[in-house]
């Protein structure tokens, strides 16, 4: 049995060894209980237990636990062994207490009583010890209950060094767990502790500081200078000036990495003084990149491109010096071609970012060749997933034929957890950069037919989209879609695709012998059993259109209209729809045929749903790559309410010409009721939403919403369900949207006190146009106005 | 950092920490989860991985698999040498670590660790104030031998 360490527990180690050699879970788990049952019996045994066996127990019983057994006892006497003068038997203590008790136990309170003398204890080993406790627990109520104490320990000036570095990270857990504890009277001693000589202390503090800048960037703006005079004694120093602190070589790798990191979180410094400071300590940090290696050894290699990577995560976050900018990319540019795995999916992580960067988009264009060989020989799935994301990062008008034809080739062969997204991704592409649309629509059509599972209902409504607003490109979309049809094995949403272009477009191609209209006919039917109830559907409105278009082949089309199969097919929405088409087909005339089904009309211009999708799922990939830009005025007039207090908006329609700018008024404090009891206003824009789709007057007889309604339904950008829902959850939120449709929207963000509340509204415009003659006004309705004053 | 596990090639968790709040059932599902995506990778590939909206930087050391969970902004190449950091760590108290030194010192694990971070953040960089640290610790344990320590062994 291997010798434990110290004088550790031996009837610990005896145990454990039983445990190891059980042959069976069965044998494991009698082993257990026996031991279980023996420690329940001592412990409520009348023979009072000493110290030592009590530790001992505690110990065996957490080893129970952390095997994967649950422990129902055994709380209250780890909360005795706190009480314990001595050390090892308040270590078993609070270590089972860590582990074992939830923050909702009632013991909790008896456990930070015991924390609390600790704490005032004057030893400094309690003091860590309970301190341990308190950062690894982090309850909400220990928050509460040592909100004081804990800080005031950190500055104390009797307090020793290793116990301020675990009292400063301590806090830093309580902070996270309640983030409202007040620090204020703290501020600039904890800023001070930056220039702690202890490093221990230094390191801690940083971590501390960097939480509390984010909360409060401008009450903490004083630890930026210090950072920087730190980080750049740390990096000009040798190697032998920091001692212990220094890792294989590398200076005080951990601390420069925070610090680098906590000057993330502020602009570069406006001080010319700190700010030259600044750019010598990243580029003496990138300078030594390039000095050959001080050491074989992969942990110094690691270190100090640790250091260097965070030092480039700065210089992209600060985006103002362009020497520095290229500089990096450079760097990382050798980095993608490094012989070590993990260096080149870090390079390739960082380039995204740069790639984003005006200054360095040049530079990382110059690195395509690489990426694309590295998309295709990597071996490693996930360093492929990052070539990709690259590559989309760095796409622009003069790559990106040739990036989306690579992204479509690793496509055929990519891991299928990845191919929705690259899907989304290549169809934003090709739409943001086509020149030509005839090779957007290619494109769009390989994506089906490549990876016709993946592709989302999104993206070929876009295409739809973009086909019906494009007159140039519809004879084309037509003649391919119909090719394309041909293949033997051809995805479903290609059939969706094609059935509905040629529905609106197949006359384009009707000319032609091999495209006539019943060769069409007869291809989108040979797919048509193959295809689930909603395509069908989708086909059938194909049908009506081809009647229309067609009339040479009204028969055959009548007759499938009129098959068994449709008119009592289970599913209603097919059923209906051969029925009612049938009707409208031997029904109406040449006429109303004709208006009823007239082409498309184009769709209104709006942000891409892709778009919203791929934000949905990857946000942190979509940053400046948005299709159209919104522009945010803020301006915040009021709302219009009217005098049944419902919310109405009364917006004029947007003009491009215009130039008057929006009011560009603050207003600040003004009071409205979010009166609990009227409901949201209907709140229709002036808008033209693609409500109407028929292009003309519908005769009787037809049900509501023919068919073809199911493709335009564009859901995430379009309006949100009536601003009833919107508007009844101010109740109990301060803050959110009130309203939205796809030309404007209305936030909201209030604030009350006592008698007294400020209701902030904010409009943003989610066209490309500029509003004119935007007016707000604000009305107190009823009752209400003896009841409110506003301002 | 949100947690660290450590966990042997057959699956089994010989150490884990946890520096954010879940509820037991919580962190056995996270646990499996994690131990049979890691155990899945090939030796040649790269040590970080992303789960979940988590980035996870793991090493093998002889038989046993470091595993990390840091947040997105969180440095991974620095996270691989707090891993190695521990290890040293471990490796100069216990002279030379193995796994059965872990298992059946557990409690001591738990202890070095603490002294090197603490609320899932870097505390303590310098090798020898930990270790100073953890000796320190151990001749309070020898002070405080009791009787019940002899009886155990049978003596006295």
């Amino acid at each position: 049995m291997p010798a434990v360490k110290g004088d550790g527990m031996r009837g610990l180690a005896v145990f454990i060894s039983d445990i190891r050699n059980c042959k069976s879970k069965e044998a494991e788990i009698k082993r257990i209980n026996k031991e279980l049952a023996n420690i329940r019996s001592k412990f409520k045994g009348d023979k009072t237990l000493d110290g030592y066996q009590k530790k001992k127990y505690v110990c065996k019983l957490l080893f129970i636990f952390l095997l994967g057994h649950d422990i129902d006892f055994g709380h209250m006497e780890a909360v005795n062994l706190l009480s314990s003068n001595k050390y090892t038997e308040k270590q078993i203590g609070y270590l089972f207490i860590s582990v074992l008790i939830s923050a909702s136990s009632d013991l909790m309170k008896l456990v930070i009583q015991c924390i609390r003398n600790d704490l005032v204890s004057r030893n400094p080993i309690h003091i860590t010890l309970a301190l341990q406790c308190v950062a690894n627990i982090g309850s909400r109520e220990m928050a509460e209950s040592l909100s004081i104490d804990i800080p005031s320990l950190l500055v104390s000036g009797d307090t020793i060094d290793s116990v301020k570095q675990s009292a400063a990270l301590t806090l830093l857990r309580l902070l996270r767990t309640a983030p409202e504890l007040q620090m204020g009277e703290w501020t600039s001693r904890i800023i001070h502790l930056l220039n702690d000589q202890h490093m221990g202390v230094v390191t801690s503090a940083a971590s501390l500081i960097e939480a509390l800048v984010k909360k409060n960037p401008e009450e903490y703006k004083g630890c930026v200078s210090l950072a920087v005079s730190r980080l750049s004694r740390i990096v000009t120093s040798s190697y032998t000036d920091l001692q212990d602190y220094t890792y294989y070589f590398v200076p005080a790798p951990w601390l420069s990495v925070k610090l680098l990191r906590l000057l993330q979180n502020y602009p570069p410094p406006e001080d010319p003084s700190v700010r030259t400071r600044l750019t010598e300590c990243l580029e003496t940090i990138l300078n030594k990149a390039q000095e050959p290696p001080k050491s074989k050894k992969v942990q110094h290699s690691n270190a100090k491109n640790a250091v260097l990577f965070e030092a480039i995560n700065l210089i992209i976050h600060m985006d103002s010096d362009p020497n520095l900018l290229v500089r990096a990319c450079n760097q990382l540019g050798q980095f993608l071609q490094h012989k070590e795995t993990n260096l080149r999916y870090l390079a390739l992580e960082s380039m995204c970012l740069l790639a984003t960067s005006e200054f360095s988009h040049e530079a990382v264009k110059k690195h395509q060749d690489t990426v694309i060989t590295a998309l295709k020989t990597e071996r490693d799935v996930s360093v492929r997933q990052r070539a990709v994301d690259l590559l989309y990062a760095m796409c622009d008008r003069t790559n990106a034929e040739e990036i989306v034809g690579e992204m479509l080739e690793y496509l055929e062969t990519a891991d299928y957890s990845i191919r929705e997204e690259m899907v989304l991704k290549v169809a934003i592409l090709a739409e943001k950069y086509a020149v030509d649309y005839t090779w957007y629509v290619d494109v769009i059509l390989n994506l089906i037919r490549i990876a016709g599972d993946y592709v989302s209902e999104e993206v070929w409504y876009r295409v739809i989209q973009i086909v019906i607003n494009r007159d140039d490109v519809q004879g084309y979309a037509a003649k391919t879609v119909f090719e394309a049809l041909q293949a033997p094995a051809c995805h479903e949403n290609m059939v969706k695709v094609g059935g509905y272009i040629l529905g609106e477009f197949g006359n384009l191609i009707a000319g032609d012998p091999r495209s006539s209209p019943i060769v069409q006919f007869q291809l989108l039917h040979s797919k048509y059993h193959l295809c689930s109830p909603s395509t069908r559907g989708l086909l059938l409105s194909t049908y009506i259109k081809f009647i229309n278009l067609f009339p040479e082949i009204k028969p055959q089309i009548q007759e499938i209209l009129g098959s068994k199969n449709n008119m009592r097919n289970p599913d209603v929405e097919l059923q209906q729809r051969s029925i009612e088409y049938l009707q409208l087909s031997s029904k109406a005339t040449a006429d109303v045929l004709a208006t009823v089904l007239e082409e498309m009309p184009p769709f209104p211009e709006r942000e891409s749903s892709i778009l919203a999708k791929l934000k949905k799922k990857k946000p942190s990939s979509v940053a400046e790559t948005a299709i159209e830009t919104t522009k945010e005025h803020k301006a915040m007039p009021a709302a219009q309410i009217n005098s049944d207090g419902q919310p109405t908006l009364q917006i004029s329609s947007p003009s491009s010409a215009g130039s008057a700018d929006l009011l560009g008024l603050d207003i600040g404090g003004m009071s409205a009721p979010v009166d609990s009891s009227s409901s949201g206003g209907g709140g229709q824009s002036a808008s033209d939403l693609l409500v109407d789709i028929l292009g003309g007057p519908v005769p009787g007889g037809i049900g509501g919403g023919v068919g073809v309604g199911t493709t335009n339904g564009l859901d995430s950008s379009g309006l949100t369900v009536g601003a009833e829902e919107n508007f009844l959850k101010f109740i109990t939120k301060l803050n959110g949207v009130l309203y939205e449709n796809d030309l404007l929207q209305i936030g909201v963000k209030a604030e009350y006190r006592q008698n007294l509340g400020r209701v902030g509204l904010f409009y943003g415009n989610k066209t490309s146009f500029q509003f004119t003659q935007f007016t707000t006004s604000i009305s107190c309705p009823g009752q209400l106005s003896t009841h409110i004053l506003y301002k | 950092m949100q947690f660290m596990l450590l966990f042997s090639r057959q699956g089994k968790l010989r150490l884990q920490k946890w520096f954010v709040a879940h509820t037991d059932k919580v962190k056995k599902k996270i646990t499996r989860e994690l131990v049979t995506l890691v155990l899945g990778r090939k030796p040649k590939m790269c040590s970080f991985l992303e789960w979940k909206d988590l980035k996870v930087v793991y090493k093998r050391y002889a038989s046993l698999y470091f595993c990390c969970a840091i947040e997105p902004e969180d440095n991974e190449l620095l996270t691989l040498e707090i891993i190695h950091r521990y290890v040293e760590l471990l490796d100069k108290y216990f002279g030379s670590v193995c796994e059965l030194d872990i298992i059946f010192n557990f409690e001591k694990a738990y202890f070095m660790l603490d002294e090197f971070l603490l609320g899932g953040e870097v505390q303590e960089t310098s090798k020898k104030n930990v270790l100073k640290a953890i000796a320190a610790q151990d001749l309070l344990q020898e002070e405080e031998t009791p009787q019940g320590f002899f009886d155990d062994h049978g003596l006295g």
